[in-house]
């Protein structure tokens, strides 16, 4: 399945110029896997119309490395371009077929009437039938134009593949630097592409278990800070942080529910981790399992019926799902020794799954309908698998050597990236919603 | 948060000069004479089974001197080997009732954090259980989970896994 003679490779160095921590100076995405039948597209360089210096962000570069990282595009390199058209008057499609591409892409950037922010008016053609696919203008504010080359891509994305792109998401993730009593916690957000990080929570104590809130704004997260596990929810662009729970024994696993009004979070105050169900505006919290095994890591449908949740009551740690009033759980997961950390996928059909069988341990996804799982990586120490919000990808944390680093895998298991910080490591990373 | 951070570079920083300014520029190697030494401690060595003597934390003879409990995969079952350990603590907190004692549970890096945190809670659990059934208090003992969280060794093989699949006795006063 995996294309590993033909592996790509390409490296995408980050420097992050707004990172005040040099644990998040560099970030290094690179492709270990790719896809054979990738689609050439032609992104031509799109022509800055006002006075005065380009931008720094090339969107052009932005929107070709997106469509490149889903391994569904095998985007041209510039230097390759014998002509560079800026509008659909500039295309002679003949060049274009016998450069053997099958999409173009033309563009201009410019200042908004109001002077503030920038339009980006862009539009797709299919080379071979020459007709327009996407005509758009997407504008956004001052310091955006990277956002809007995102969203740029995306649309790019969902008008040849039918599927929403994701690419103007972001990704949360803990860092971990330094060893023994030197050692440093991070949550650490950046763009989906790895650009910007920012660190905003450091410690010296453990960080785990960041869970955005659906509408992105927020981030739940677990904190040793006091000595014992802690939840906490931060606004993510004004850093201010409320104390969710810090109850004797563990406080672990905050997850939102789609309506972003309650908060599944597992909790041992009666002597062993149960799932609770917390409704954010009055702070009830109520127990929704009873069970003297290890019942934790709940996380909720995306229709909200259900909570699923890692349980070890028939022995080993398998999922299970309880409606989140209450109710007899039901075991989800019928193959395997170890089946833990769900993700749900969008559409609610599939869970992915950190799958342990022996020493190793896999991402595979259980197909909820035909109730069959499928191995997506080849492990040996991978957890922590994180759904991005169209489905496509499964953003994972892995281990090369004894650091941990970030993967990501296409929902299919054909194309496989890694994200590698400069120094230390990356783990738990959770894939933001659709930012509007 | 920014300035926070400054603050801290800035604290490290000023520690640093600190610590340059004050080092002596030459290690003075010198003999002084001295007198014979005398066994400065004119009490008799601690007994090594006397479990409520303070002594015995740092006498390698005492079971006292022993605060980690090391466990199976996945398990929560205290080995045999490890019985006389708990029960030598136990029976310290029972005759120092201000004893107060954390079971920091731990997990090895298999399996997920947040499993390997209730995993980690079960062990600091079963240690708890058997200093409780031998006389220890429950307000004097807590326990604390800090799950794969705090390693002590990152190599991926079995030795190292068992040595991080362990339950440390720490006494937060003695």
């Amino acid at each position: 399945m995996m294309v590993t003679d033909n592996v790509k490779k390409l490296l995408f160095i980050f420097i992050a110029a707004l990172g005040f921590q040099t644990a998040e100076a560099q970030l290094e995405i690179e492709i270990i896997s790719g896809n054979a039948s990738a689609l050439p597209i032609a992104i031509v360089p799109f022509d800055w119309q006002n006075a005065g210096p380009t931008p720094t962000s090339r969107v052009d570069e932005i929107i070709s490395g997106d469509l490149y990282r889903s391994g569904l595009f095998d985007p041209m390199e510039v230097k390759d371009m014998v002509e560079r058209p800026t509008d659909s008057e500039g295309i002679r499609f003949g060049t274009w077929r016998l450069l053997k591409v099958d999409y173009i892409v033309v563009g201009k950037v410019r200042r908004p009437a109001d002077g503030n922010g920038f339009e980006l008016i862009y539009q797709l053609f299919d080379v071979h039938t020459q007709e327009m696919l996407l005509s758009r203008v997407t504008t956004v504010g001052p310091g955006d134009l990277r956002f809007g080359a995102h969203r740029v891509a995306d649309s790019i994305y969902e008008a040849l593949t039918g599927v929403p792109g994701a690419f103007s998401t972001r990704i949360a993730y803990i860092t971990a630097t330094g060893l023994g009593k030197d050692q440093r916690y991070a949550l650490v957000v950046a763009d989906a592409d790895g650009f910007g990080p920012q660190s905003i929570v450091g410690s010296p104590e453990p960080l785990l278990s960041p869970a955005w809130s659906p509408d992105g704004s927020h981030l739940a997260y677990v904190s040793f800070e006091k000595g014992n596990s802690a939840i906490y929810m931060q606004d993510v662009s004004t850093g201010a942080r409320e104390l969710i729970s810090s109850g004797k024994g563990i406080n672990g696993a905050p997850s939102f529910s789609p309506d972003g009004k309650k908060m599944a979070l597992t909790l041992s105050r009666s002597g062993n981790p149960e799932i609770y169900v917390r409704d954010m505006a009055t702070g009830r919290t109520d127990q929704i399992t009873q069970h003297w095994s290890i019942d934790t890591e709940p996380v909720w449908s995306p229709d909200g019926r259900y909570i699923y949740f890692t349980s070890d009551r028939g022995g080993r740690p398998q999922i299970y799902r309880v409606p989140p009033g209450g109710g007899d759980p039901e075991r989800v997961t019928l193959e395997g020794d170890y089946n833990a950390r769900a993700s749900v996928s969008p559409d609610g059909r599939r869970i992915a799954v950190a799958q342990g069988r022996g020493n190793e341990y896999r991402i595979a996804v259980w197909d909820l309908e035909s109730e069959r799982f499928t191995v997506l990586t080849p492990g040996k120490l991978d957890e922590s698998p994180s759904y991005a919000p169209n489905g496509s990808m499964i953003l994972y944390a892995t281990r090369e050597g004894s650091r941990g680093v970030l993967s990501a895998v296409s929902a299919d298991g054909n194309v496989r990236q890694r994200l590698i910080l400069s120094d230390g490591d990356v783990r738990e990373p959770a894939w933001s919603p659709v930012i509007r | 948060m920014k300035s926070a951070w400054r603050l801290t570079i800035a604290l490290i920083i000023a520690l640093t000069l600190a610590a340059c300014q004050t080092a002596p520029k030459t290690e003075p190697v010198t003999e002084t004479p001295t007198a014979p030494k005398t066994d400065v401690d004119t009490k008799a060595a601690p007994d090594p089974h006397d479990y409520s003597d303070a002594r015995n934390f740092d006498n390698p003879e005492s079971l006292l001197s022993k605060r980690v409990i090391y466990f199976d995969f996945d398990k929560s079952t205290v080995r045999p080997e490890f019985r006389g350990i708990i029960s030598a603590h136990a029976a310290y907190a029972k005759a120092h009732s201000s004893a107060r004692v954390t079971l920091e549970g731990h997990a090895d890096e298999r399996g997920t954090r947040e499993y390997n945190l209730g995993l980690g809670e079960r062990r600091g659990n079963a240690v708890e259980g058997l200093m409780s059934a031998q006389g220890g208090r429950s307000d004097q003992l807590t326990v604390v989970s800090y799950g794969e969280e705090r390693p002590v060794c990152r190599v991926s093989d079995d030795e190292c896994w068992s040595l991080n699949r362990r339950v440390e006795i720490v006494y937060t006063a003695k």
